[in-house]
């Protein structure tokens, strides 16, 4: 590994660099009121000045006068949306005389590079890889978009109240294989970035940035803020014992706070959507008016609605306490089971863009809670 | 004499369409002559038997398929809806007079007589129904197309399954899951705007909060919608007033039995202050 630092006026060049070798360059961008992912073409796309605010149901973004880069937690969406598109056309086929021509859609995939990914979202990336591209049911499109993508991470150092990186083991600091990593640090009057490449490809765009070496106090300023970002997650509201969990859903299905949470869930489907794990989809085939034509399309699904769950007879899950139960316990518990991993990472997504604040790490205390009473 | 409907997907050649009119404004029905690039396909397709407000030419029943606008408001409609049903092998209602009662439904929640006798010189020539109900209150329906007005998209997806004998794709989830798909970011959360999308059924594609306007809800009811928690977010954490939740329960759907009961629950607690 090569660890150096790049001032701050520097970072337009690595992101020409980027693009010049032929990547497009996904990033974060302030859009209509929250930090959204979306194409950087300069340093001045990015959300340079930009923090945020989330707490349940709740979140606000607000300029401040840091003229930090990446001064805020994981941003509404998730890198999801590039790598399992939230609609697509599959196939499409056509009469043709007796028989039917059916064609497999396969659209272009750009190579793309991801700047700014947090640790968690690492994790996330890591989770859906196992489910779409390392497990028995291989699906190509994700693979396809997923091979080429060059990693930049930046490690958190401003997580949002709704974060629990921490319980989850998946940050703030970034432990998980890409391209680059940096570390925003601004000291007294200096900006910069600590960078380190953990790939050839990594090494390559090094090669081509005006960069420094790495003195003591860049080591001393970068660990410090990861610490404190650490400790701000220990004493927080959502720090909860994740030790146990599985076991613990596995012996709750009964438990009263199921039918409490089902009272406020309005199984709208939002947490999902906005989760970077929820890997569900499902596809609709359609026909127009002269039956020709068919097509079959792919979208994001989600546990709580009803058609999900929908064989003959009606909806297996029809009421929300157990469209709730059976998210919750999939992502704490089963998912351990069906993929060897946790299927939570700890963004605090779900909890921010639940309209109704429904927040997961108080209800598996709550689950806790009454488990010892028992 | 109707011949048995059940007899009429026999029959060769094209399946005969009618479109009826009950109380409404018409909207759903243009929806259809909206359709303007897929008409002739339309009609290629399907025969237009019955189709008031696009031609005075009417073919005579049965008909494979009729779609249905409009609430019933007086008793002769009460009666011709029965008449309609008859004729029909299947029934689909459109839109949210034809579903849920429409916006005339406020009636409803009030006394007609009294607006009859404030509004009408000679009160004694209208003869009117006390609620507007939809066809659903009188006859049985196959399907429902929520909407004010429906979406031709989703009008046509459903006259294609229909006449490919497949299940319409007419999702009843969320509006929210179409903010998401779009990439919209929740006007609710990040804005503070009060929005009806996590109780109201997509379709509409997320308009209002592509816009960054809030859901007014007029794609009815989703599935399984909670709308005592949302109305208590509003109030609790939005700073909506209580007349403001009750207004927007009221609206297009305001009769579908989820926003009804909750407008009425909402109305009691002002009283109950």
């Amino acid at each position: 590994m090569q660890e150096f630092v790049l001032q701050a006026e520097h970072l337009e060049v690595l992101i020409q660099v980027v693009r010049s070798e032929g990547f497009q360059l996904m990033g974060p961008v302030v859009r209509n009121g929250a930090i959204t992912y979306d194409e950087i073409s300069t340093a001045s796309d990015l959300p340079r000045g930009w923090g945020d605010e989330q707490e349940k149901g709740y979140y606000r973004v607000s300029r401040n006068d840091s003229g930090a880069y990446f001064a805020y937690a994981v941003g509404v969406g998730s890198w999801k949306q590039f790598l399992q598109l939230p609609r697509r056309k599959v196939w499409e086929a056509h009469k043709k005389d007796d028989a039917m021509d059916i064609l497999e859609v396969l659209d272009e995939v750009p190579a793309r590079a991801f700047l700014g990914v947090r640790s968690c979202d690492l994790h996330a990336i890591a989770i859906q890889d196992r489910v779409f591209a390392e497990g028995q049911y291989r699906n190509e499109n994700y693979a396809r978009r997923r091979q080429n993508i060059l990693l930049i991470a930046v490690n958190c150092t401003t997580p949002a109240a709704t974060c629990f990186c921490t319980v989850m083991n998946t940050g703030p600091k970034v432990t998980t294989p890409t391209d680059l990593t940096m570390t925003e640090v601004i000291d007294h009057k200096e900006h910069y970035f600590v960078i380190r490449s953990e790939s050839q490809r990594g090494r390559e765009i090094l090669k081509q940035l005006p960069l420094s070496s790495l003195e003591e106090r860049h080591s001393l300023a970068e660990e410090q803020a990861l610490q404190a970002a650490v400790q701000k997650m220990q004493e927080g509201p959502r720090k909860f014992d994740s030790a146990g969990v599985k076991e613990l859903l596995y012996r709750n299905y009964d438990s009263p706070v199921w039918d409490q949470v089902a009272e406020r869930c309005l199984s709208c489907a939002n947490c999902t959507m906005a989760c970077p794990t929820c890997f569900c989809s499902t596809v609709e085939d359609t026909t127009d008016l002269t039956g020709e034509h068919a097509e079959r399309w792919e979208r994001w699904d989600s546990c709580f609605t009803g058609d999900f769950s929908y064989i003959s007879g009606g909806s297996v899950r029809a009421s929300t306490r157990s469209r709730y139960r059976q998210w919750m316990t999939h992502k704490l518990a089963t998912w351990h089971d069906q993929f060897d991993t946790s299927g939570c990472v700890g963004c605090g997504r779900c909890i921010t863009w639940c309209p109704v604040g429904i927040d997961l790490t108080e209800e598996v205390q709550r689950i806790q809670q009454l488990d010892k009473t028992l | 004499m109707v011949r048995h409907p059940g007899a009429i997907g026999s029959r060769p050649g094209k399946l005969k369409l009618a479109v009826w009119k009950f109380a409404s404004c018409d909207g759903c029905q243009l929806s259809l002559l909206d359709c303007e690039d897929e008409l002739l396909q339309l009609a290629d397709n399907i025969d237009i038997a019955y189709f008031m407000e696009a031609s005075s030419h009417a073919e005579p029943g049965p008909y494979d398929l009729s779609l249905v606008e409009g609430s019933i408001t007086t008793s002769a409609d009460a009666e011709r809806i029965r008449e309609v049903r008859k004729q029909s092998r299947v029934m689909v209602a459109i839109g949210a007079c034809a579903t849920a009662g429409g916006i005339q439904a406020l009636r409803n929640f009030s006394d007609v007589e009294e607006f009859i006798s404030a509004v009408y010189a000679h009160p004694e020539y209208i003869a009117t129904l006390k609620t507007s109900t939809p066809a659903s209150a009188h006859v049985t329906v196959d399907f429902e197309l929520q909407g004010c007005p429906i979406n031709k998209r989703q009008l046509l997806e459903v006259i294609s399954a229909f006449l490919h004998r497949r299940a319409p794709q007419v999702p009843a989830h969320s509006v929210c899951i179409e903010c998401k798909l779009r990439g919209n970011v929740c006007v609710w959360v990040a804005h503070g705007t009060p929005c009806m999308g996590p109780v109201t059924q997509a379709g509409c594609g997320a308009i209002c909060p592509s816009y960054h306007r809030g859901c007014y809800g007029c794609y009815g009811p989703k599935e399984n919608s909670n709308t005592t928690s949302l109305c208590h977010w509003w109030e609790q954490e939005l700073g909506v007033e209580k007349v403001t939740v009750v207004e927007n329960l009221r609206n297009f759907n305001a009769a579908a039995p989820v926003f009804d009961a909750a407008s009425r629950e909402w109305e009691s607690r002002d009283e109950q202050e």
